[in-house]
């Protein structure tokens, strides 16, 4: 049952097939076998989960009308605050933390029945593309144990991709959730800025964060969207209106007449032979099943890595000033009568790792008097270029595609010292959350040379994220048609067994 | 190349609070400049006349009425604090002694 979709499982579990407990316990089991290898959880809430399944059990033998997903588990990543379970963003100054309230996210889950069995590892406050900058050691991806998961979402697309959890939450600030499902041969969408609630998100830049969805699969992915999407009272930037009709677009998968635009920026130098013949092959499947493909030209995408290093970094060194070893988290050297400033310099010292404080150095560099104009000032001005770009390009087509990231996984340990090399790695994805609009990645394969996952982006105009799911279920559909199965069926069995 | 010395380094961990070791700076240091450089890209192009993007939706003040609404009890407040006393956070001293 573990190696079925969250669609089969939802189905089963509705037909009483199987319980929410034995489904539940069929994944806590996979867990204690794989997870030794793929270290993609932190921390699994094992009776919390029981616990949840056999209420959604009960609910549903007293004839309660039941959610979509409810009884289906599913994996979350550690940046959501879930209440009483430790959550601790990847890093070492919430270690130990039980946050005292849930995320909007974590509510509307329970709320819909969905079992959560833990949390999964990350890059520590989402800073990273490899879950190697996590405080707790980096994941391993289930398709080369040698090999990373992708980032920042990395335990989130590793326990997908392992059959640990059908389903999981993941958050994208620059790539986050859709590069993790690129190299991990899964399917995750980032939501349209401000679609899905902040509130309970650990915020590390608070204009680019958003969580979203992944599955193995279009439209497992998008139960996940709809369950948690909507309006909140919460979160200020949260979107007034209606969810988008994303099941419904899952189900439908039709591309024909629909006008697919490549960024010609998306491409070429610096992306591996194997992902852009990849690319190309899904782009000529769309084009045959109906789709009218045209180049689009976003000049101004040259500049939006070193526009995203500078807003981000800058957000992070503001949003970050909160862990003052005061309220909550850590406290170190609070002895012999020292200042609350020493403690939380010695604190903040000792708890935060070292891309997060290489990129607070950076924030406040930017930030800084006589610096501010030049990095952060100019940054904003190319994130608005970038907004007309996409207006532009959004005027000649209905979404937009690229390679999601321009290399399949590398080693562990490869590119960790090399931030410049890591940061590059998103340069397909920033783009879309400078502007606020959504995107997804979808398996588009595997490259010819390492036989490694390659993923299909798509993007669509903000709260238009129905036609990432239109799109992505109709070239998911010609894409395993022509392979005769899921791509995720041709990753190596796990032998488990290590701890 | 931009460059970013172990001294500029120290003074922003300063204003970050952030207590860094010897090696911590250096290799900061190290790296900044390639960073530097990278990020420096934003001001090749002539910007004058294109207004700066905070935020990717208009965002203005929402008000909520004002109605008591549940919120922590004190002990769920002060659950994760690192030392509390008589209901409140304990902190270490914020002034000088006298």
């Amino acid at each position: 049952m573990i190696f079925k979709t969250a669609t089969e499982m939802a189905d089963a579990l509705s037909k009483k097939e199987i319980s929410s407990v034995e489904l539940t316990q069929a994944h806590l089991d996979r867990i204690s076998a794989v997870d030794g290898d793929v270290k993609a959880f932190l921390h699994v809430d094992k009776d919390g989960a029981l616990a949840q399944a056999a209420a959604v059990d009960a609910d549903r033998a007293s004839g309660k009308a039941m959610s979509p997903l409810a009884g289906v588990p599913l994996a979350l990543k550690d940046v959501l605050a879930q209440k009483g379970v430790p959550t601790t963003a990847g890093s070492k100054i919430l270690q130990g933390w039980k946050p005292p309230y849930d995320s909007t996210v974590v509510s509307k889950l329970k709320d819909a029945g969905v079992v959560i069995l833990g949390k999964t590892n990350m890059d520590e406050f989402a800073m990273g593309s490899s879950t190697e900058n996590s405080g707790y050691g980096p994941t391993f991806n289930p398709w080369d144990l040698t090999r990373t998961p992708g980032g920042s979402s990395g335990g989130s697309s590793a326990a997908v991709a392992s059959f640990e959890a059908p389903l999981a939450i993941g958050s994208d600030t620059g790539g986050s959730i859709r590069q993790p499902a690129a190299l991990t041969g899964i399917v995750g969408v980032r939501p349209t800025y401000g679609a899905v609630s902040r509130y309970g998100l650990i915020a590390y830049s608070s204009s680019l964060d958003q969580a979203g969805p992944f599955g193995r699969t279009v439209l497992d992915a998008a139960l996940l969207h709809e369950a948690i999407a909507g309006h909140d009272a919460h979160d200020a930037t949260s979107i007034e209106a209606a969810v988008p009709a994303v099941v419904a677009a899952a189900k439908d998968g039709n591309v024909k007449g629909m006008k697919i635009g490549v960024i010609k920026q998306l491409q070429g130098e610096g992306y591996q032979k194997g992902v852009q013949t990849r690319f190309t092959e899904s782009l000529d499947l769309l084009a045959s099943l109906g789709a009218e493909i045209v180049e689009v030209d976003c000049p101004s995408f040259e500049y939006a890595l070193a526009a995203y290093y500078l807003i981000a970094p800058s957000e992070c060194s503001s949003n970050l000033a909160r862990f003052d070893a005061m309220r909550y988290g850590l406290r170190t050297g609070d002895e012999n009568g020292a200042s609350a400033e020493a403690v939380m310099a010695a604190t903040r010292d000792a708890g935060f790792g070292r891309e997060v404080k290489r990129r607070i150095i950076l924030g406040t560099y930017a930030l800084s008097s006589g610096y501010y104009d030049a990095y952060y000032g100019s940054a904003q001005k190319i994130r608005t270029l970038i907004i007309q770009d996409y207006a532009k390009a959004f005027a000649a087509a209905d979404v937009l595609v690229s390679p999601t990231a321009p290399t399949t996984a590398y080693k562990i340990g490869e590119k960790v010292d090399d931030p410049m090399a890591m940061y590059l790695g998103d340069v397909a994805t920033i783009p879309v959350n400078l502007a606020g609009i959504c995107g997804m990645s979808l398996p588009a394969g595997l490259a010819e040379e390492d036989n490694l996952p390659v993923g299909f982006q798509i993007m669509a105009p903000a709260m238009q994220d129905q036609r990432l799911y239109q799109t992505g279920a109709a070239l998911e559909a010609a894409l395993i048609s022509k392979w005769g199965g899921a791509l995720i069926t041709k990753a190596p069995a796990l032998k488990g067994g290590a701890k | 190349m931009s460059t970013l010395s172990r001294d500029e380094v120290a003074k922003l961990a300063g204003l970050a609070r952030i207590e860094m070791t010897e090696e911590e700076l250096v290799n900061i240091s190290s790296q900044f400049g390639t960073i530097l450089d990278a990020v420096a890209r934003v001001q090749e192009l002539n910007l004058d006349g294109v207004k700066a993007t905070s935020h990717p939706q208009p965002i203005e003040n929402i008000a909520r009425p004002d109605v008591v609404q549940p919120s922590l009890t004190p002990a769920e407040a002060l659950s994760g604090a690192p030392a509390q006393e008589d209901q409140r956070f304990r902190v270490p001293q914020i002034l000088g002694e006298e």
